[in-house]
């Protein structure tokens, strides 16, 4: 090992507390960084290995009913690789241990004969498939099963089509369909209320009088076919048959989901290392002139014995790598445990046969590039000032450094202030770049816990605008066809229920010029109360007679404004059109719809004003008598009930947002240190003498400490409000990745965020700020008076 | 002032050196003391201890009421800020401060501190009030450092080679401030010099060797700073 070497390894010692801090600040870059790009090939490589070998269908439709014949044709469409016909229905199911009715999809399983070249395959993870001719033997969804504790040979009772049957479990299984396993209308999935089976086709069939018949449909396309033409073919084949618009994997609901996670995954993985590792640059480079400025003696014997630039240049980048390397290592380790841990999370939301976490070697290739770049960034104006370095200058001591009364002194603010305040602030104005940076290092810091917090403060702000002004109806019950409005009657009579508002939920197929969108056009009671369209502001808005309200994200999607028409195409009964204005656009922040006054759409479609379910208030207290007749209630397709759609909401909201909250304030007090630690500890070797004389002349350790600390504790003072600011435009800037169709984020953070950052951020740069002055009490009085400073 | 049998010792591994051994010595308020002696003798050693920023190994620091020997950081400190000022041989001005605030600086902890701007002008300096310390000479930063010293009326000057690192008529002046201050505050200044011709000042000049007392001679009549020449 050369002397140089030898030389390197004392330095970083010395420095250890410096180099520890920055190592770690890199670490969490890199660590972030890993954690979401190795969570995102995890899960995008489950997600291609699932779909292609349980062959996930490509497009997909749903209908009233077509005879099976029609299979045949829809295989001759040009594109098309395999065609899958089923039956699908939605029920209520009665599941022992739940008090609430839950909603179950039943689906059913390709004959023997078909399912050589059946789609959407299930994996089977316990037990068998159905004996061919059994009626009440069902595989169902594994993760339904579990929420419920249902096991093989458990029962669940169900209302087919009317009459009541008890089904028996003899399988469990995942699908491609339903990784993210989420009933209609629900945002998050709750799988103790929503389920999918699988059942004999016969069996189905028969209860639901579609023997011959399917009413669901998959295609696979072959290699190179666009799904739009055969989306269109199959459209205009499905037509006569009360054909639902066909979409693709994109619209598909899981797939939906999941691919929107993945993209909030990237979104993650860009801006929080590029935080990270900016500021680890800053620290570097810091870190590297620190040390220069010690060794300036030691640089100049080392030219003078002959020991070029570029080695002595080198021995510094040397420096940076050591310390980028360690925190590297750190980071690649880090990003590794998270990253598994993550996946763990991600296993509860979304279901795979296998998801496996995986951290490929070219990820870490690629991490260790960005921490080359980041050393090197930091390291190469810096090592340069060593290279500059005159020999002969670099022998004397560094020149004292002067002061001259700047803006602050002329502009007679200064005047004023105690004398250690001035003292502070000259100090900070005579380095103006490198204050600036120490407070945008922690501002960054501030804004990361900020960020961490918006989820929690913008999804409580979502569900008090959803279910305080939007949805304010205690249970949903929805027909499994559309009724008269006599059926509301009978509901009237049911236990517990205060109130009944009668809805219609037309699908419908909206379109504007070229584009188009197959969403529900509710129909509501202009009466109604429980069902409420708000504005951005949260006030209520009433549905004009005969004109059209959309929500405002579909109006984006649609391209329309205030005063535009769109065509609206009935997509169910008797398949009408009409052209409707759009009059106003709501503010609802779950899901897109049209809506219509109840009389007009009726009398649009010259209907009777057929309903599809209706809004029920209750009696809390009679809860339990009338969720355990609406198990029984035939007719119903599903009932969803606020309270447990609350609180499923909050547990979710409990498990993934507090791990967020906790995993970015770790990330925000490691900066914050990072960056103090550092700026004290560089501030008390340039200024050690001075202080130390301080001592000599009576002055406290305390007093000396804030001398030492007030220059940082002013920069964080500053960075708090710019870091909550920034905080605020990142959030602001992650909002559109939360625009979705399913759900719009608004755009909230709240004083307690703020507070909390604030707190986490004052105490994380005191206890670093502490840490060195510590120091203080060291410091070395009688050397005062013998060295020259 | 009392010192009473105060020995120092440094353990620098195996080897123990022994900077003082066995030092008596009284000093009287209104004094004007210099210590003479070779390099290593000691000198700085007996002026960190009576100036409260060390304590002796052995013996007794009495100042007053307080004992200094064994006292600890807290109590030292206190002895530092209300009792002693100290002129160092560098002068350790803060560069961020101008001449005014260095002084201030001090006056702002201290109980009866001489107006900043009187002491500066004591010092001859009350046309350099804004300056910052890059921007003074050698010997205009000692006598701002002197006026930091007296500006909160202290008890004792310690002072370490203050003419050192000055040239001799710079040297010079500096003395002159010093007595000014002895003679006319009635500061006890206790002085360390390598330069014989200034124990002409003192009332009592000590000479250390080796760690001990060597001789105490006191000078029946002061020469004045303006008098003396080297
Ligand atoms: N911190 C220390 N550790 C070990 N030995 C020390 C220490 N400080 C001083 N000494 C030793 O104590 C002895 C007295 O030192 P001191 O600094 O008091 O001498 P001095 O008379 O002030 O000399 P000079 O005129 O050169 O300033 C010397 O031998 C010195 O080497
Ligand atoms: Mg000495």
């Amino acid at each position: 090992m050369s002397r140089l070497h030898r030389a390197l390894i004392r330095d970083l010692w010395h420095l250890r507390g410096q180099v520890i801090a920055t190592a770690l600040v890199v670490s969490v870059g890199i660590g972030a960084f890993v954690t979401m790009v190795s969570t995102y090939q995890s899960l995008a490589r489950a997600r291609a290995d699932y779909y292609s070998t349980y062959r996930f269908a490509d497009v997909f439709a749903g209908l009233k009913r077509a005879p099976d014949s029609l299979a045949a044709t829809l295989r001759l469409i040009p594109g098309v690789a395999a065609v899958q016909t089923r039956v699908a229905e939605d029920v209520v199911l009665s599941v022992v241990k739940l008090a609430e009715p839950a909603t179950g999809r039943l689906i059913s399983l390709p004959s023997a004969a078909q399912s050589g070249e059946s789609l959407n395959r299930l994996y089977l993870t316990a037990g068998r498939y159905p004996s061919p001719w059994s009626d009440d033997e069902i595989v169902a969804s594994q993760t339904f099963a579990r929420a419920n504790s249902l096991s093989l040979g458990s029962r669940i009772g169900a209302v087919l089509n009317g009459r009541w049957k008890v089904l028996r479990i003899v399988g469990l299984a995942l699908s491609p369909e339903y990784v993210y396993e989420v009933g209609p209308g629900m945002v998050v999935p709750d799988n103790r209320r929503f389920g999918v089976l699988w059942m004999n086709a016969e069996g189905l069939a028969t209860a639901f009088n579609m023997k011959g018949a399917f009413n669901d449909l998959s295609l696979s396309l072959a290699r190179g076919a666009s799904s739009k033409d055969v989306i269109d073919a199959v459209d205009r084949l499905l037509a006569p048959y009360g054909g639902f618009r066909a979409y693709d994997r994109t619209e598909q609901p899981s797939n939906r989901f999941l691919t929107d996670e993945l993209g909030e995954i990237e979104v993650n993985a860009t801006y929080i290392p590029a935080i990270f590792l900016a500021v680890a640059v800053f620290l570097v480079y810091t870190l590297l002139v620190r040390l220069i400025t010690i060794q300036r003696s030691q640089i100049a014997l080392l030219k003078a014995f002959g020991y070029s630039n570029v080695r002595i240049g080198m021995h510094y980048l040397e420096f940076a790598l050591l310390i980028v390397a360690l925190g590297l290592t750190i980071g690649l380790t880090l990003g590794g445990y998270f990253g598994a841990g993550l996946i763990g999370v991600y296993q509860q939301y979304f279901h795979f046969p296998v998801l496996r976490y995986r951290l490929g070697l070219s990820l870490i290739l690629f991490a260790t590039a960005i921490a080359l770049a980041a050393a090197l960034g930091g390291s190469l104006t810096a090592a340069r000032r060593a290279v500059r370095l005159p020999p002969a200058a670099a022998m004397r001591p560094e020149p004292p450094r002067s002061f001259r009364a700047g803006v602050l002194d002329r502009a007679g603010l200064i005047r004023r202030l105690d004398t250690v305040t001035k003292a502070i602030l000259r100090n900070l104005a005579r380095r103006p770049w490198r204050a600036a940076l120490s407070v945008l290092g922690i501002a960054a810091a501030v804004a990361t816990v900020v960020i961490g917090r918006f989820m929690f403060d913008a999804v409580n702000a979502l569900m008090a605008v959803h279910f305080d002004a939007a949805e304010r109806e205690d249970v949903t019950v929805t027909f499994n066809e559309t009724r008269s409005r006599g059926a509301v009657t009978s509901l009237r009579e049911l236990p517990g229920v205060l109130r009944v508002e009668p809805f219609r939920a037309m699908p419908a197929l909206i379109r504007a010029g070229h584009r188009e969108k197959r969403v529900s056009v509710l129909a509501v009671p202009p009466s109604g109360t429980l069902r409420q369209l708000i504005d951005a502001r949260r006030r209520r808005i009433e549905v004009p007679p005969g004109g059209l309200v959309l929500t405002r994200k579909l109006a984006r999607i649609l391209g329309v404004v205030e005063g535009n028409h769109v065509l609206v195409e009935q997509l169910d009964g008797r398949r009408q059109q009409f052209t409707a204005a759009v009059v106003r656009l709501s503010d609802e922040p779950v899901g897109i719809n049209g809506y219509m006054d109840a009389d007009a759409l009726a009398g649009l479609l010259g209907e009777d004003a057929p309903i599809s379910g209706a809004l029920l208030q209750v009696d809390k207290s009679r809860e339990p008598a009338l969720f355990a007749s609406l198990k029984h209630t035939p007719a119903v397709a599903a009932v969803s009930i606020r309270s447990a759609t609350l609180a499923t909401i909050r547990a979710i909201m409990n498990r993934s947002f507090i791990l967020m909250t906790i995993v970015m304030t770790g990330f925000g007090i490691v900066l914050v240190a990072g960056v103090v630690y550092n700026s004290v500890r560089i501030a008390l070797s340039e200024r050690g003498t001075e202080l130390a004389s301080l001592r000599v002349l009576g002055f406290t350790r305390v007093e000396v400490g804030q001398l030492l600390l007030g220059e940082q504790a002013l920069l964080t003072l500053v960075a708090i409000p710019a870091g909550c600011a920034l905080g605020a435009l990142i959030c602001r800037l992650l909002v559109p990745a939360f625009d979705r169709e399913l759900f719009r984020l608004p755009f909230i953070l709240t004083g307690a965020t703020f507070g909390f950052a604030s707190l986490v951020t004052l105490g994380s740069a005191a206890a670093a700020g502490c840490l060195v002055a510590g120091r203080i009490a060291r410091l070395d009085l009688i050397a005062v008076l013998k060295a020259r400073e | 002032m009392q010192v009473r049998g105060v020995s120092k010792t440094y353990r620098l591994g195996e080897v123990e050196v022994h900077a003082l051994r066995g030092i008596d010595l009284e000093l009287q308020e209104g004094e004007l003391v210099v210590i003479l002696g070779a390099s290593g003798s000691g000198k700085s050693t007996l002026l960190n201890i009576l100036g409260g920023l060390d304590t002796p190994t052995r013996g007794e620091v009495r100042y007053r009421d307080h004992i200094l020997s064994n006292a600890n950081d807290r109590a030292l400190t206190r002895y530092r800020r209300e009792h002693v000022g100290f002129v160092f041989q560098f002068f350790n001005l803060l560069p961020s401060l101008t001449a005014l605030e260095n002084v201030e600086l001090v006056t702002e902890i201290a109980a009866h501190a001489i107006s900043p701007r009187e002491v500066l002008e004591r010092v001859g300096l009350g046309d350099r009030l804004h300056h910052f310390p890059s921007q003074l000479s050698g010997g205009e930063q000692q006598r701002v450092a002197i006026a930091r010293a007296l500006a909160k009326r202290p008890d004792v000057l310690f002072c370490d080679e203050p003419t050192g690192s000055l040239d001799y008529p710079t040297g010079k002046r500096v003395l002159e401030v010093l007595e000014r201050a002895n003679r006319d505050l009635g500061t006890l200044v206790v002085l360390i010099t390598h330069n014989v011709a200034i124990a002409a000042m003192a009332n009592r000049v000590v000479r250390l060797s080796s760690g001990s007392i060597a001789e105490v001679h006191v000078n029946p009549t002061q020469a004045s700073a303006e008098a003396i020449s080297w």
